[in-house]
């Protein structure tokens, strides 16, 4: 228990001093967190829109291997960036192993499947009924489907959020591909590994209040935005 | 009706998957059946050491030994030396094998270990490209060689995690009196084969432990440059921690297992240890 007050004493002054190192790896984090967040969202939002709102041969078969791409172990995403990106893997000429890049290819591989995975559930959710009234008000096949995005928007800041939390928490890939190199690829997680292994149990501890801290602040910003969008919609109440 | 059967369906899927694993569990249990020509396991003694005798094998050589002649089955954490000794300053082990001569000490003389005793020896070598940039290869003197890797600029991996591997190049650069700031310095944080595949990954130096090297050398393509300089031993001591400190520890145990490594035969073993599978002595008794 001592020392886990202790942590959180430290961790507190940690922060407050601003140490540079401590700074530095954080920005690291949300940097290469942030950058794979937007593009997982680039490529999963309207993979997961098509997919949700399509029907053609093999729609399950994808689904469900996008389902399970949502739990693929990070470890082994960093094992299939490293194997592509070493010196004598096929894109090794490029020199990307070992730098932020590489952390952010590792992470868009964790991220993608999960904002598509969610963001086809939401809109699966909900997207007959919707399309329905929407055609029925007479709106074109191209309306209705945005109709259809704008309701499950909801559904797809979930997805986001989630898959947020997954690539800012994660250490195994980033670790692999990153290296945890002092200065230039340490993050926020593989600090707390490295900490934990010299024993210096406290500041292993401040890093990850750090790290809950920035998680709390992200959710909180995405929900006080959802708030504003549906200021005018009711909640459910139950009377 | 169909939504229904399929759900049926589901929940006799999940029900078979559910009792599949528990008859796994079932069957696991009962399979260890115990032998009768050992003697009964009874008494557990926790040990925290650095990887490199984990990842050697050398603790899988002696540890069974070590088991049939005292009865003590030992729970080994492997871990940096740092994390180690910090472990036995919290009493969550009995005893710790470790190898930072700086640090034992402090860990002996502020009453957390009683007790230290020499076990082995063995050295570490700097790796690096075939290529050779600094221009070492052959040197004899770790201190000159780390000169001019310093002076050519040339990458050096550092383990960079506080370990006994880390505090020894740390203690390099410190005698030889050379900065380690720039680019070239990679400080990675992790441990001894990672560090290794790193280092051959971006083509540059690091200071490696003979047992890891020779286990890991075959999959990677840094040359051995400096070995054999004096600088580049490193001693293992034995530190049973202290029971007036943490009343919980097998005290008893822990001195068993400090006597026993610097015992004849187990010293013997650790002499042994590597001429078979690597052709070569990784580690040098010498308990006095």
């Amino acid at each position: 228990m001592e020392i886990i007050i202790q942590g959180l004493k430290e961790g507190f002054q940690l922060i407050w001093q601003m140490d540079a190192e401590i700074v530095d790896v954080t920005l690291l984090s949300l940097q290469v967190s942030l950058t794979a967040l937007v593009l997982a969202a680039l490529i999963g939002i309207p993979l997961g829109a098509a997919l949700a709102l399509r029907n053609f041969r093999g729609k399950h078969i994808i689904l469900n291997t996008i389902y399970t791409l949502m739990g693929l172990p990070p470890v082994l995403a960093g094992l299939l960036v490293y194997l592509f990106l070493t010196s004598r893997g096929p894109l090794g000429q490029y020199e990307l192993l070992f730098t932020p890049t590489a952390m952010v290819i590792a992470q868009v591989l964790l991220a993608a499947p999960i904002v598509c995975g969610l963001t086809a559930r939401a809109v699966m959710a909900l997207s007959q009924e919707v399309y329905d009234t929407a055609a029925t008000l007479g709106a074109s096949r191209r309306q209705a489907s945005l109709t259809i995005m704008r309701e499950a928007r909801m559904g797809i800041v979930a997805a986001l959020t989630t898959a947020l939390g997954r690539v800012i928490a994660e250490v195994g890939a980033v670790m692999l591909v990153g290296g945890n190199i002092r200065w230039h690829t340490r993050v926020l997680t593989t600090s707390i590994v490295l900490e934990t292994r010299m024993g210096n149990f406290s500041t292993a501890i401040a890093i990850g209040i750090i790290l809950l801290v920035i998680s709390f602040a992200i959710n909180m910003l995405i929900l006080s935005l959802e708030k504003r969008t549906f200021r005018y919609e009711n909640t459910i109440q139950i009377t | 009706m169909s939504l229904r059967k399929s759900k049926l369906g589901l929940i006799i899927g999940l029900l078979a998957i559910f009792m599949m694993t528990a008859l796994a569990g079932c069957a696991k249990e009962e399979s260890p059946a115990p032998s009768e020509n050992q003697p009964p396991v009874t008494k557990e003694l926790k040990l925290a050491t650095t990887t490199s005798t984990e990842d050697s094998g050398l603790l899988d050589v002696l540890l069974p030994e070590f088991t049939k002649d005292t009865g003590y089955e030992v729970q080994v954490i492997a871990v940096g030396t740092g994390q180690a000794i910090e472990m036995g300053e919290a009493g969550d082990v009995d005893v710790i094998l470790v190898h930072s001569r700086a640090a034992e000490d402090k860990f002996v003389e502020d009453g957390f270990g009683v007790d230290r005793r020499d076990v082995m020896y063995n050295d570490f070598l700097v790796i690096g490209p075939a290529e050779d940039p600094a221009g070492i290869k052959g040197e004899a003197d770790v201190l000159k060689a780390f000169a001019a890797i310093q002076e050519k600029q040339a990458p050096f991996v550092s383990r960079g995690d506080d370990s006994g591997t880390d505090k020894k190049e740390k203690g390099i650069w410190k005698k030889a009196n050379i900065s380690t700031e720039g680019d070239w310095y990679i400080e990675v944080g992790q441990g001894m084969g990672d560090t290794f595949r790193m280092a051959d990954e971006k083509k540059a130096y690091t200071l490696i432990d003979r047992a890891t090297y020779l286990a890991l050398k075959d999959k990677y393509q840094l040359e051995p440059m400096v070995e054999g300089s004096p600088d580049l031993l490193n001693p293992y001591g034995v530190i049973p921690v202290n029971p007036e400190k943490h009343p919980q520890v097998d005290f008893e145990g822990a001195t068993a297992f400090a006597e026993w490594l610097t015992s004849e035969k187990g010293q013997q073993m650790i002499g042994e240890f590597g001429v078979k599978e690597f052709g070569q002595q990784l580690f040098v008794p010498d308990a006095k």
